[in-house]
Order: structure tokens, then C-alpha cells, then sequence
């Protein structure tokens, strides 16, 4: 009796199991599918959700998109985690591709960075001739800035427009510069909550929900310029990299048929991003 | 105010309107988290069993790792699984990376501890309880475990439940080694994450509550089973 409720309770255990793993493991097996490391900015603006399926109806190829930050999405592909990459800081991906990483990088579309903030603008930021004086009025005023943290794309060319000042913002962390050590989305939240500045790409800025009582207070700068790129992993470095469906990605995103399909996307009207594959 | 209001009928609309995304969702949670618990009971068990009958060298700073495993930062458990199943690391032949294997994995690293611990604690007081009675019985010592793993039953039905609850509620742990890709290892919380991510607070509250409900009955199954049996047995 004993020892027929244990087995049952084994059995149970098992058959838990069983559930749950048979259709798991197939699921992994698929090959007609590639890992695609990208960013928050091009996931969470709903771009992916709106090329892929017609990417996979034109070519049956599955594309499993991990969004993390531009840092992050590097450095999964250069652990041989992932079959494509596309990204927004060219310099990065111009070394990813000349430590060997990467075959070759392809421009594919762009938009622009955008400063937001309370409507009230203390820093006074709105008619400012450049980023840089703008980001000037944040410093004079101490007004709050939240800055991603994260070494994402985002993060990596904030810092550049600090620079650019002569200034190291990061002294003042934890003062009216705050880092959030996250996502775009969260760090807008935190803007939002805090009533402070951020920088964010305009995609993610016209896709974004909780907006409150924030907008758009300084944009146009050429410096603001958000170049996306996308690069196959080297298979020469990872064989394991799917290089024939990863080609079929890159060659159809750079394709007219790829650039159309971003061209198409549109969210409350606006065009997210403006295709420039050459 | 507004907001939680929103949240709370947006989940009712779409549990009723059973939309196809949220289903999707829902049974991957299910299905993975259901599969760690399995996983896990198999191995913490028997592991908690001998922690909790047998004598020998470490076994009290095994417990004490165990108990102290049980607060493991999932996302500490995530990054330690990325970087076995990267292909870098030393599994990456296999190429499990963002599947639901390599959730199921994080989560079985996540729920063996808790089950471990509470099987320990239970059975080593039960056995203390029992010691004498068993001593004069003349019984083989795996009829003595299986009288006492029996005889815990309902309890350890709590450190199964305890188990589930900590593997469908995590997201740290099945972001990093998931990857949230939609259609294939987007679950629950991860969803979640994303949209409070979008800033669609309202969606994301949604979602919670819809998990919260999952939950629920899952625990009204397991109620509702050790009662029947309970009943049975009086």
C-alpha cells in the first residue's frame, strides 16, 4: 500500500514531466529558424511583430528575436549566441566586425534620438540651439536625468553627448543624474515618475504608453542621428551559426522588399523608421 | 485608481475572449513550470529523504547550503545557466540556449532547494515522532521511508506547491536563458516584463492578474485532490 502510493507519486512526478518536456524538445530541433540579438528599441516598438511574419511568408524562415540592449545583443554574438545581429552604435559594430565576429555589415534604416521631459521644462532645454546646450541646461540646473546605465546604444551615445560637452555626468550620479541600469521603457517609467529628462530613440518614444504629462522637448540635432545596422555572425569563428537562413534575413531586410516593409510601418500615424540600405 | 480598475476588467476581457496570444502564454508557463516541479520532485525527494534518515560527514553543512540555496537570486541562476549553455561555455554543443529546455533547467535549479528543505524538515520531525515505533518493528529501512514519505504526504504536497509558486512566478532566471522570444519561450512573467516595459501598465496588470488566477487554480486542484483523499482515509 505503501510502496504502491509512492510509486504513484513517482509516477505523477514523471508524467509532469513527460508533459511538458515531449513538445518542448521538439520545438528545439526546428532548423529552418535563426537567433536574431537585437535591441528593446526595435522590439518594443512593435517593428519586429509587424516585419517577421511577412519576412516568413516570403521565405519560411522562422527568426527568434532576443531584445536586450545594443551591449548586451553584442556581446551574445560574440559569445557564438546568436545568428544575426542588428543594432544601433556603429562604432561597436564596426569592431564587432573587425575583431572577427562578424561577415560584413549592412546599414538598414534610421531615425533619431529625442530628449523628453516634464512639459514644464525646468531646465529650460526647449529652443536650445544643440543637444549639447541642452544637455547643458540639465547640468546648470541640476535638473533630474535618467540615463539607461545599461551600455545599450541608447546609453552608449547619451555619454557621447555629455562628452562632447566636456563633461562626466557619472560624478554626479545618484544626485540629478540617475541611472537606471535599465530597458529603455523602464527608464521612461522612472522619467515619467521622477518628472525627469531622458534620452530615448523616437521609436520607442511614439510607441510608449504611460507618456503622462511628458513630451518631446528638444529634437533636429544631427548629432541625434540613430543609425540601426545589421551584420551575420562569422561562421568561420561559430560553425554552429545558421548561415544560409541568416543570409536570407539580411539579404531581404536589405532588399527593397525589406526596406518597403519598414517604410510601411506606421504607428499612430508616424513612420518609426526610414529605411537607408544602400 | 483608474489604471487598477482598467487592469482588473482588461484581464476579465480577456480571459473571457480566451485571446489566442494569452493561451499561448499561459500554456507555456504551465507546461514548463509543471515539467520543473516534476524535475524537481524527482531529484529533492530523495535527496531531502536522505538528508533527513541518514548520518554521515557534511550532512549538517549540506542542510545548510540547501536552506541557504533556497533564497538564490533567480537572476544569479539565470546568468550561471547562460553561461553553462552558451556556446562558449561547456554545454553549448548541445544548443539549448533560449528553448524551454534551458527555462525548464533554471527553474529545477530555483525549486530543488525549497523542495529539499521542507521534505528534510518534515520528515526528519516525523521520523523523531516515530523512531521508537519504527526501531520495533522489524521492517526493512525502505519500508520505513516510504511509511514516513506516506505519512507527509499532505505536507509535502505544500513543498510541491511551494516549489510551482517560486517556478511560475520568476522572471529573472527564464529572461536571461529565454530570451523572451515570442511564440517560443515568451511565458507569463516575461510577458509581463515587457509590457510594463512598453509602458502599457494597464496590459501588464492585465497579465499579472490573469497569472494570479492560474495560480489559484492550480492550488484549488491540489486542495481540492489532498481533501478528497483525506476524506477517504478518515
Amino acid at each position: 500500500m505503501f510502496n504502491r502510493s509512492i510509486m504513484r507519486a513517482l509516477g505523477f512526478a514523471a508524467a509532469l514531466v513527460m508533459v511538458g518536456y515531449g513538445p518542448a524538445s521538439y520545438a528545439d530541433e526546428a532548423t529552418n529558424n535563426i537567433t536574431l540579438a537585437s535591441t528593446t528599441s526595435t522590439q518594443n516598438s512593435g517593428l519586429f511583430d509587424y516585419l517577421l511574419p511577412l519576412f516568413k511568408k516570403q521565405t519560411g524562415v522562422d527568426v527568434h528575436v532576443v531584445a536586450v540592449g545594443t551591449g548586451a545583443a553584442l556581446k551574445l554574438a560574440r559569445n557564438g549566441d546568436a545568428d544575426v545581429l542588428m543594432v544601433h552604435h556603429k562604432t561597436s559594430e564596426e569592431k564587432f566586425v573587425a575583431d572577427g565576429y562578424g561577415v560584413k555589415r549592412f546599414d538598414v534604416m534610421y531615425n533619431d534620438f529625442v530628449l523628453v521631459g516634464p512639459d514644464s521644462d525646468p531646465a529650460k532645454v526647449k529652443g536650445s540651439e544643440t543637444i549639447v546646450d541642452a544637455l547643458n541646461n540639465i547640468k546648470t540646473k541640476q535638473s533630474v536625468f535618467l540615463s539607461r546605465g545599461d551600455d545599450s546604444g541608447t546609453n552608449k551615445r547619451e555619454l557621447e553627448l555629455w562628452k562632447a560637452n566636456g563633461d562626466n555626468p557619472k560624478s554626479a550620479s545618484g544626485d540629478w543624474y540617475r541611472e537606471t541600469g535599465s530597458g529603455m521603457g523602464a527608464t521612461l517609467n522612472t522619467a515619467v515618475a521622477m518628472q525627469g529628462y531622458a534620452l530615448t530613440d523616437r521609436a520607442t518614444w511614439i510607441s510608449y504608453k504611460n507618456k503622462q504629462n511628458m513630451e518631446i522637448l528638444f529634437e533636429g540635432d544631427k548629432r541625434l542621428f540613430n543609425q540601426y545596422g545589421v551584420i551575420v555572425v562569422n561562421p568561420e569563428k561559430f560553425p554552429h551559426v545558421k548561415v544560409k537562413p541568416a543570409e536570407t534575413f539580411v539579404n531581404w531586410i536589405i532588399s527593397s522588399k525589406g526596406q518597403e516593409a519598414i517604410a510601411g510601418y506606421k504607428l499612430s500615424g508616424e513612420q518609426l523608421f526610414i529605411p537607408n540600405a544602400e | 485608481m483608474n489604471d487598477l480598475w482598467q487592469a482588473f476588467f482588461k484581464a476579465i476581457s480577456l480571459v473571457i475572449t480566451l485571446d489566442n496570444r494569452l493561451l499561448e502564454i499561459v500554456f507555456l508557463s504551465l507546461r514548463l513550470s509543471l515539467s520543473a516541479v516534476g524535475i524537481a520532485l524527482l531529484i529533492a525527494l530523495p535527496f531531502g529523504a536522505v538528508l533527513a534518515l541518514t548520518k554521515f560527514p557534511g550532512r549538517k553543512i549540506l542542510v545548510i547550503i540547501i536552506n541557504v540555496f533556497m533564497g538564490l537570486p533567480p537572476v544569479v541562476v539565470g546568468l550561471f545557466v547562460y553561461l553553462l549553455l552558451s556556446r562558449s561555455g561547456p554545454f553549448g554543443v548541445f544548443g539549448l540556449l533560449f528553448t524551454p529546455t534551458a527555462m525548464i533547467i533554471a527553474q529545477v535549479i530555483l525549486v530543488v532547494p525549497i523542495v529539499t528543505a521542507i521534505t528534510r524538515q518534515v520528515l526528519e520531525e516525523l521520523h523523531l515522532e516515530y523512531d521508537e515505533l519504527l526501531r520495533s518493528l522489524d521492517v526493512p529501512w525502505y519500508r520505513k521511508v516510504t511509511a514516513l514519505v506516506w505519512d507527509a504526504r499532505f505536507s509535502l504536497t505544500t513543498a510541491a506547491l511551494a516549489g510551482f509558486g517560486r517556478a511560475i512566478s520568476e522572471v529573472g532566471a527564464v529572461m536571461i536563458v529565454g530570451g523572451n522570444i515570442d511564440h517560443l519561450t515568451r511565458v507569463m512573467t516575461t510577458a509581463i516584463a515587457l509590457e510594463a516595459r512598453k509602458g502599457d501598465l494597464v496590459m501588464a496588470l492585465a497579465l499579472g492578474l490573469v497569472l494570479l488566477a492560474v495560480a489559484l487554480g492550480i492550488n484549488l486542484f491540489a486542495y481540492s485532490i489532498t481533501e478528497t483523499v483525506k476524506r477517504r482515509h478518515q
